[in-house]
């Protein structure tokens, strides 16, 4: 089962390599990372969305919190939480498929940021159901390149 | 007052209550070395860095303190990784401090410059790079509390040598600076946990105590030998644990394991509730995991919470430092044991562990023939009384070791449990003996192992330690030639190391004394004048059977009632 982690860190050097070791080292699979400093200085929060049983990510969420510079741990696969990627997409579009696209583009309310004679580059974001939506409507037109962020969640506030 | 880094580390040592650590110069630490004759810290130089690191290892587990050694950049650093390892999958306290180059020429391949911390963040609690002065005091009180509170572990801190010349105005670091907010051992068990296992144990019908290294690491061996003697319940324990309930007791049953006892493993098996102390279920303890404890409610107390449910599902887990729980334990069962004749209640399983421990004693055949390894280590259990500190390698004579010697008290039995280190015994000796200077310390060793810190008898003969090392001579690397025999077909491949050295005159040479024995009759009265009536260090060599096989054994994989015996 794919579960999101959100884990706050110390933004200090070697973090990045001691969660990455620690995955790597006990065969844990990383699906994505994502890292960037938060609203509080010297934190940085890290999401990452990983697959496995419940035993797995339960060893997962402990070993990270056995890390010394891991501050918290949180899994958002049971809470509600709010999750997004971006993705940067460069396709194919010649004359006769730009028409097409850009509907596609305008349905699922994305951007295009870039443009040439024979290529879009579509700003697309979205939770993962949506991200892969467009990506395989856009695969026929022939994706060129992609960059995705990897997720990012937050839990949502009480209602 | 203003400081230099070297000047500022042998400071926080001081404070830190260490007087003296393991190690090896070089050019990145000069400086530290220069200091070092003005302070308190006294230096025992090794003759290679992995006896250092091991030194301090041993000195750990025989003290319960923290164990410090010092290297130099690059390769000095890079020998030490096999003993942080060790020291990490045994959970023990050591502190390890590396040069490095100076900061400006880190990351450009300078000479003897290696990336330890990068090398060594999975085998470390924690690691550190110091860039700068003003956190090098901190840093170093963090390293130390970080080894030796919550589940214990190696700490290692890389020291640029700009850093130890720098000078600065120096102050000692508070509390409330060394705090670590994402570090907070979880110490004190849950009430309401508590509660449910003392419940359990109390009801239990065939209960059983599985410890482990833990039990050592909390100082909780009284507490646990209250639990079994005040409820009547049988003990066994991992390799790591031995020493913390009483080799002597009538309710020890051994070790469990893959060469575990009979009774323990029988026990494990037969249980209805296994309460398992500060152990982490490793494979060489379980087996066959799908039958293992089959009729179990297993309750796991256990500082780190990874180490519950790992292997093995756990009915109540209880994350707390073992000493704390075992006296909350002891504080709920209190009235039940005034309350309740659990000699009565327990006396169906007490005779039917102690019967299987009667019909299958650890034994081994002996016709006189030859000198049986098994017989040297009872006769070195009978000479000393149990009264001495024995240190083994790692292979058959390990395991020999731990089971024909009773041990009685904690911190007497010094191995390399988890990651089994060839060549740990004697330097992890050497470290004991320095801790306990007048205390008889023995190392337990193979033909094989004893050659991979074998330079270190220069160290205990120039700094005066006595260590006493026995040879189990027959000369395999005896414990993977008896899995050839069992499970290859005798396919004895590299295993034979009969080419070996004269190990008496090697002892010579170094300056100690060497005995060797060859006939039976002779065991008793050698290793007497070794251990008792020659000063100093000596290396005994005695000719075992070649080919003895440690039994007890549960092939690997196999369920632990499938034990192959003598």
């Amino acid at each position: 089962m794919r579960h999101v982690l959100s884990v706050t860190v110390e933004n200090e050097p070697g973090v990045l390599s001691r969660v990455a070791g620690l995955f790597s080292g006990r065969g844990f699979n990383i699906e994505s990372l994502n890292v960037a400093p938060t609203e509080e200085p010297g934190v940085s929060r890290m999401t990452i969305t990983t697959h496995g049983d419940d035993a797995i990510v339960e060893q997962i969420v402990k070993q990270l919190r056995k890390l010394v510079t891991v501050i918290t741990v949180r899994d958002y696969t049971d809470v509600k939480a709010v999750e997004r990627e971006l993705v940067l997409v460069k396709v194919n579009a010649e004359d006769s498929k730009r028409a097409e696209i850009l509907r596609i583009v305008d349905i699922f309310r994305c951007k295009v940021i870039d443009v040439s004679l024979d290529e879009l580059t579509v700003e697309c974001t979205g939770d993962i159901g949506k991200v892969e939506a467009i990506l395989d409507l856009l695969t026929r037109f022939g994706i060129k390149e992609v960059a995705r962020t990897g997720s990012i969640a937050l839990k949502r506030a009480k209602q | 007052m203003e400081l230099t880094g070297a000047q500022i580390l042998l400071k926080c040592l001081e404070k830190e209550g260490v007087t003296c650590m393991f190690g090896f110069p070089g050019g990145a630490v000069i400086d530290i070395y220069d200091e070092i004759p003005r302070s308190k810290v006294e230096h025992i130089l090794v003759r290679h860095e992995q006896g250092a690191i091991h030194a301090a290892d041993g000195y750990a587990r025989a003290t319960g303190e923290v164990g410090v050694c010092l290297v130099t950049s690059g390769p000095g650093a890079t020998n030490t990784v096999t003993g942080i390892a060790t020291a990490y999958m045994d959970s023990i306290p050591v502190v390890i401090l590396t040069g490095q180059v100076p900061t400006a020429l880190i990351g450009n391949d300078a000479f003897q410059e290696v990336d330890i911390v990068g090398i060594t963040r999975p085998c470390t609690k924690h690691n550190y790079l110091v860039k700068d002065i003003n956190q090098l005091a901190k840093t170093i009180r963090q390293a130390f509390y970080l080894a030796r509170t919550g589940r214990p572990g190696p700490v290692l801190v890389d020291l640029p040598k700009d850093i130890m010349q720098t000078k600065i105005e120096f102050t000692y670091p508070d509390d409330e600076e060394v705090k670590l907010r994402s570090y907070n051992p979880h110490l004190q068990p849950h009430v309401g946990q508590v509660r449910k296992v003392a419940q359990l144990i109390r009801k239990a019908e065939k209960p059983l105590i599985y410890s482990g290294g833990g039990v050592i690491s909390a100082r909780a061996h009284e507490e646990m030998t209250w639990l079994a003697h005040s409820l009547r319940i049988p003990v066994t324990s991992t390799l790591m644990g031995l020493g913390a309930f009483p080799g002597d007791d009538e309710l020890w049953l051994g070790m469990l394991g893959m060469h575990g006892t009979y009774a323990a493993n029988m026990a494990i098996s037969e249980c209805d509730v296994l309460l398992a102390v500060g152990a982490r279920f490793d494979d060489r303890v379980t087996g066959k995991l799908a039958t293992f404890a089959p009729h179990a409610t297993i309750v796991h107390i256990d500082i780190d919470p990874t180490s519950i449910q790992k292997n093995v599902p756990v009915s109540v887990p209880l994350v707390a430092d073992c000493r704390s729980a075992l006296k909350a334990l002891k504080a709920e069962l209190a009235e039940a044991t005034s309350k309740t004749d659990f000699v009565a209640q327990r006396k169906q399983w007490v005779e039917q562990v102690q019967n299987w421990a009667r019909t299958h004693p650890l034994n081994y055949k002996d016709d006189g023939s030859s000198i049986k390894p098994q017989y040297v280590v009872e006769k070195l259990y009978e000479i000393t009384k149990g009264d001495a500190i024995i240190c083994t390698e790692v292979g058959q004579n390990q395991m020999w070791a731990a089971q024909f010697f009773k041990y009685k008290r904690p911190n007497t039995f010094i191995t390399s449990g988890g990651l089994g280190t060839m060549g740990y015994g004697f330097p992890a000796a050497m470290g004991a003996q320095k801790a306990f200077p007048d205390k008889l310390v023995i190392d337990v060793a193979g033909d094989g192992s004893i050659q991979m810190c074998i330079q270190e008898m220069t160290t205990v003969v120039c700094n005066k330690l006595p260590v006493k090392i026995v040879i189990l001579n027959n000369g395999y690397l005896g414990m993977v030639r008896q899995w050839q025999e069992l499970f290859y077909n005798k396919n004895y491949c590299e295993t034979c190391m009969d080419a070996q050295p004269d190990f008496v005159k090697l002892a010579e040479a170094y300056g100690a004394k060497g005995f060797r024995i060859t006939e039976k009759n002779d065991v008793e009265s050698t290793l007497r004048t070794a251990l008792y009536e020659t000063e100093g260090p000596v290396i005994v060599d005695v000719r075992v059977e070649r080919e003895e096989n440690v039994y007890p054994m549960v092939p690997a994989g196999a369920s632990l009632t499938e034990m192959l015996l003598v």
